[in-house]
C-alpha cells in the first residue's frame, strides 16, 4: 500500500528551504542528475528497445518498423511517430483511458526533439518514392512516476532508436523482398533533454517527484550533438525571467554533453 | 528542410512552395521587414452570452476568444476547495485551414489547450473564488500562423472584459529563423519553410515568461537575439491591448457642473 | 513616495499605479511595495488607500446585502436561487415557515417555485459554502409584478447617489417603485408601463455615464424633457 501521493505541508517547505541555500533534499547540487541506469535491447519482438531507470523514474521504449505511405508534401522520406502512455500501475495518480494532455505532451516534446535535431535519417527510408517509406514508431511507456518523465522517455527514446535494426531488403516488382541480415536504423544526431523545475526562485535539474509537487513551473531544452537547441517546452502553471531563460540554456549546454557520453556509448 | 505537422494527411494540397520566402533586400513575401508585425486588429466585449470576449484579427488569423465564469463547477466533483479551477479549449475551426480539419480535437489541440491555459493562470487570481471554474474558449475560425499567441493575446483581454481581477494581462508572440534570417511574427508558409519557430508569452508589467517553446535549430547565442525579438514583439501588442480596453471604456467628455 | 496615475485615469490590470507606503484598496493587489491595478478601471484616491472604480466586476456576495434573485431548482428541503454571482445560493424551508417544515405535508414549490424571482437577504456566506438567504424581514419575498433589469453591480452606489439622492429623485420623477438589489438586479414597478420605461432609461443612462459628474442633474433633465415630450405628443 503506498502512503498518500500528497507531500506533507512540512516537507514542501523543507524542500523549497534547502533549495534556497543551494541544497537539495536528496543531497544532490542543483544541477545534478539522479543515478541513471541504462539497458537496451530488453524487448526481443521490438525492432530496438531500452529501458531507463532515473532515480526511481522508470521508462520503456519500444521501436517498431512498419511499411506505409509518406506525406504528400513529403514523398521521399519515412515517417516518425511518437506516442506515450502513463500506464495506470505506474503511479496512484494514473488512471485508464485514453492519452491525456500530460501522456499527449510528453510524446509531443520527445518527438520535437528527435524530428527537429534529424536524429534519424529519414531520407534513407524511402523504399518507394511517393508510395511506400518506413515508418518508425516510438512507444513511450512509463512504467513508474517518481518525477522528470520528460528527461527520462527522451533518454530512453534515443537509446531505443539507437538499439532499433531494420531487416535487410530489395524491392522487386514493386514489392518488398527481405533479405538475411539486418542494419541499425541510419541514425545522425543525438538529441538530449534536460529539464529544470523552479523552486523559490532557483532553477534545478531533474526535480524528482516532491520537487515537481513543489515547483511552481518547469522549463525543458532540447539540445542536438553540436550545442545547438532544437526544441524547448515551458510547462506548468507558473513563469520565468528573461535571466533565467538564459541560465537554463548555458546549463542545458554542459548537461546535455555529460548525458550524451552515457547514451551513445551505452 | 521543410517542416510539418505530425497529422497524416492523405490528400496533397500541397501549393506551389514560393521559390524565396525573403528577397536579397530582406524583404519578406508579404512585403514586411523582417523585424514588423503582421496588421492586427482587435476588439473587446463581441459576444453577447459569454462574460467576457475579445476578437483578433493578427494578418490572416481570425480568433475568437471568450470566457465563462467564475460559475459553480460542472461536474462538482472537480471544484477545488481553495481555488478556482481554470479550464481551456484551444480548438479550430474545420474550415479554418487549406485542408478540412476533422472537429474532433487533435493532439496539437490537445497540448496548445495546456500550454495556454498554464500561460494564462499566472495571471489570474484564482484563489480568490474557491470552489469555482473559469472556462476560456479560443475558437480558430482562419488559422495563418502564430494563432497559439494571437489566441492568448485575446483570451487575456477576454478574462479582462469578464471583470476577472488579474496580475497583469498575458501578451503572446512568436519569433524565429527564416532562411538564416532572425524574424517576428511568422505566417504559416513561414513557419513550414523555416528553420526555427518560437512562440512566446509574457506579463508586461511583471516581466514573466508564462509560455515558451521553441522548434527548429538554434545556437544559443541566436537563442538569446530570437526570444529578445519576440519580447519585443509582445510588448508592442500589449500597447494594442490596453488600447483597445481603453476605447471600449472611452470616458466621454461629460459637462461639468 | 510616486503615484504613476491620476484620479480618474483609466487603469488595465498590471498597470502599476502607486509605489510605497500605500494602502491597496478595492481591485488593486500589493507586491513588496508597488500596488498594482487588477481590473480594468479609473483609479482613485483617499488619504493613503489606493483603489480603482472598475469598469466591469461580478457580484461578490456579502453578508446584508439585499439581493434580487431567481429560483432555478426546488430541493427537498428548500431552493437553489440564481443571485447572478459565481455562486448559488441557498434558501432553506425553515426560513419561510413558521413551524417545523414538515417534507409530507408542505408543498415547496406552491411558496416558491422554478422561474419565481425573489427579494432576499444574504443572512451567511464564507469561503467554504455557498451563501445563505432569508426571506423573513418585511420587503422580502417572491416579486409579483414589475420590470426587472440587470447592471454592472459595481454601478450600484452610483444609481443609490449620495445619501439616496439620485434613487429618490428617480422615484419621484417617475412614480414608480424601484428595489435595489446590490447584486446589480433592480425591480421598476410603476402605474404605466410608460413610467417604468422612464426609470429603466434612467437607470441606463446612470450605468452609461457613472463615471461623470453632475450626473444626478442630467438624468433630472433629461426624465424631464421626456416627460414633456410625452405630453405634447
Amino acid at each position: 500500500m503506498t502512503f498518500s501521493p500528497i507531500v506533507a505541508r512540512v516537507k514542501q517547505k523543507r524542500i523549497a528551504e534547502l533549495i534556497s541555500s543551494g541544497k537539495r533534499l536528496d543531497g544532490r547540487g542543483l544541477t545534478d542528475y539522479r543515478e541513471i541506469k541504462l539497458e537496451v535491447g530488453v524487448i526481443e519482438r521490438a525492432e530496438g528497445s531500452a529501458r531507463v531507470r532515473l532515480g526511481k523514474t522508470e521508462v520503456m521504449v519500444g521501436t517498431k518498423i512498419e511499411v506505409g505511405q509518406p506525406f504528400p508534401d513529403i514523398p521521399n522520406e519515412g515517417v516518425l511517430t511518437v506516442n506515450a502512455e502513463l500506464v495506470p500501475l505506474a503511479s496512484p495518480t494514473f488512471e485508464p483511458g485514453p492519452p491525456d494532455e500530460n501522456s499527449i505532451e510528453l510524446a509531443r516534446v520527445v518527438d520535437r526533439g528527435i524530428r527537429e535535431s534529424k536524429a534519424i535519417e529519414v531520407e534513407k527510408l524511402c523504399i518507394e518514392p511517393g508510395k511506400k517509406v518506413f515508418i518508425v514508431f516510438v512507444d513511450i511507456y512509463v512504467l513508474n512516476y517518481d518525477g522528470n518523465l520528460i528527461d527520462a522517455s527522451a533518454m530512453a527514446a534515443l537509446a531505443a532508436l539507437l538499439n532499433t535494426k531494420m531487416f535487410n531488403y530489395e524491392v522487386e516488382g514493386g514489392e518488398i523482398k527481405v533479405k538475411p541480415g539486418y542494419a541499425p536504423l541510419p541514425m545522425r544526431n543525438y538529441p538530449i533533454a534536460v529539464t529544470f523545475a523552479k523552486i523559490n526562485d532557483k532553477l534545478v535539474v531533474d526535480p524528482w517527484l516532491e520537487e515537481e509537487q513543489v515547483m511552481e513551473t518547469r522549463l525543458t531544452i532540447t539540445m542536438e550533438k553540436d550545442g545547438k537547441i532544437c526544441a524547448i517546452q515551458k510547462g506548468g502553471y507558473g513563469y520565468f525571467s528573461l535571466e533565467q531563460v538564459l541560465e537554463a540554456a548555458k546549463i542545458a549546454r554542459e548537461k546535455t554533453e555529460e548525458l550524451r557520453k552515457l547514451m551513445v556509448k551505452g | 528542410m521543410p517542416k510539418r505537422k505530425t497529422e497524416n494527411k492523405r490528400l496533397d494540397r500541397s501549393q506551389k512552395k514560393p521559390e524565396k520566402l525573403i528577397d536579397k533586400n530582406d524583404v519578406r513575401i508579404d512585403g514586411r521587414k523582417l523585424d514588423e508585425l503582421r496588421p492586427v486588429k482587435i476588439e473587446v466585449g463581441v459576444l453577447g452570452n459569454a462574460d467576457g470576449s475579445a476578437y483578433i484579427e493578427q494578418g490572416k488569423n481570425k480568433i475568437l476568444a471568450a470566457i465563462y465564469g467564475p460559475k459553480e463547477v460542472h461536474p462538482r466533483h472537480l471544484a477545488l476547495p481553495d481555488r478556482s479551477l481554470l479550464r481551456c479549449r484551444y480548438h479550430m475551426a474545420p474550415f479554418s485551414v487549406e485542408e478540412r480539419k476533422s472537429p474532433a480535437p487533435s493532439r496539437r489541440e490537445v497540448e496548445l489547450s495546456k500550454v495556454i491555459r498554464e500561460a494564462l493562470e499566472p495571471s489570474v487570481f484564482v484563489e480568490y473564488y474557491p470552489r469555482t471554474s473559469v472556462d476560456i474558449f479560443i475558437e480558430v475560425l482562419q488559422a495563418d500562423g502564430g494563432t497559439r499567441c494571437a489566441g492568448l493575446t485575446a483570451a487575456s483581454l477576454a478574462l479582462a472584459d469578464a471583470g476577472i481581477p488579474m496580475r497583469d494581462l498575458v501578451v503572446a508572440c512568436a519569433a524565429g529563423k527564416v532562411e538564416g534570417r532572425l524574424v517576428l511574427d511568422l505566417t504559416d508558409v513561414e513557419d513550414k519553410g523555416g528553420e526555427v519557430d518560437l512562440p512566446l508569452a509574457l506579463m508586461p508589467n511583471l516581466n514573466g515568461i508564462t509560455l515558451l517553446q521553441m522548434d527548429g535549430d538554434l545556437t544559443v547565442d541566436e537563442f538569446e537575439k530570437v526570444v529578445n525579438l519576440a519580447l519585443d514583439g509582445c510588448r508592442r501588442l500589449y500597447a494594442l491591448q490596453k488600447e483597445t480596453l481603453k476605447s471600449k471604456y472611452v470616458v466621454k467628455e461629460a459637462v461639468e457642473e | 513616495m510616486p503615484l504613476f496615475y491620476e484620479r480618474r485615469q483609466l487603469v488595465t490590470p498590471g498597470d502599476l499605479i502607486a509605489e510605497g507606503d500605500y494602502v491597496a484598496g478595492e481591485n488593486t493587489y500589493r507586491d513588496d511595495d508597488k500596488i498594482y491595478a487588477s481590473r480594468v478601471g479609473l483609479v482613485d484616491y483617499e488619504a493613503r488607500k489606493v483603489h480603482v472604480v472598475a469598469l466591469k466586476a461580478f457580484y461578490i456576495p456579502s453578508v446584508g446585502d439585499t439581493v434580487i434573485g431567481k429560483v432555478v431548482e426546488v430541493t427537498n428541503n428548500g431552493w437553489i436561487v440564481d443571485i447572478n454571482a459565481p455562486y448559488l445560493a441557498r434558501l432553506g424551508a425553515s426560513d419561510v415557515m413558521d413551524r417545523p417544515f414538515k417534507p409530507r405535508i408542505d408543498d415547496l414549490p406552491s411558496i416558491f417555485d422554478e422561474g419565481d424571482l425573489i427579494i432576499a437577504k444574504i443572512v451567511a456566506y464564507d469561503r467554504t459554502r455557498d451563501p445563505l438567504l432569508t426571506v423573513r424581514e418585511p420587503g422580502l419575498g417572491k416579486i409579483m409584478r414589475g420590470q426587472l433589469i440587470e447592471i454592472t453591480p459595481t454601478k450600484i452606489p452610483r444609481v443609490i447617489g449620495r445619501d439616496g439622492s439620485m434613487i429618490s429623485m428617480i422615484k419621484r420623477e417617475t412614480a414608480c417603485q424601484i428595489t435595489i438589489g446590490q447584486n446589480g438586479l433592480i425591480l421598476i414597478s410603476g402605474k404605466t408601463p410608460e413610467d417604468e420605461g422612464l426609470a429603466v432609461m434612467a437607470l441606463r443612462k446612470i450605468e452609461e455615464e457613472s463615471h461623470t459628474s453632475g450626473l444626478t442633474d442630467r438624468v433630472t433633465e433629461m426624465i424631464k424633457k421626456e416627460k414633456e415630450g410625452v405630453e405634447h405628443a
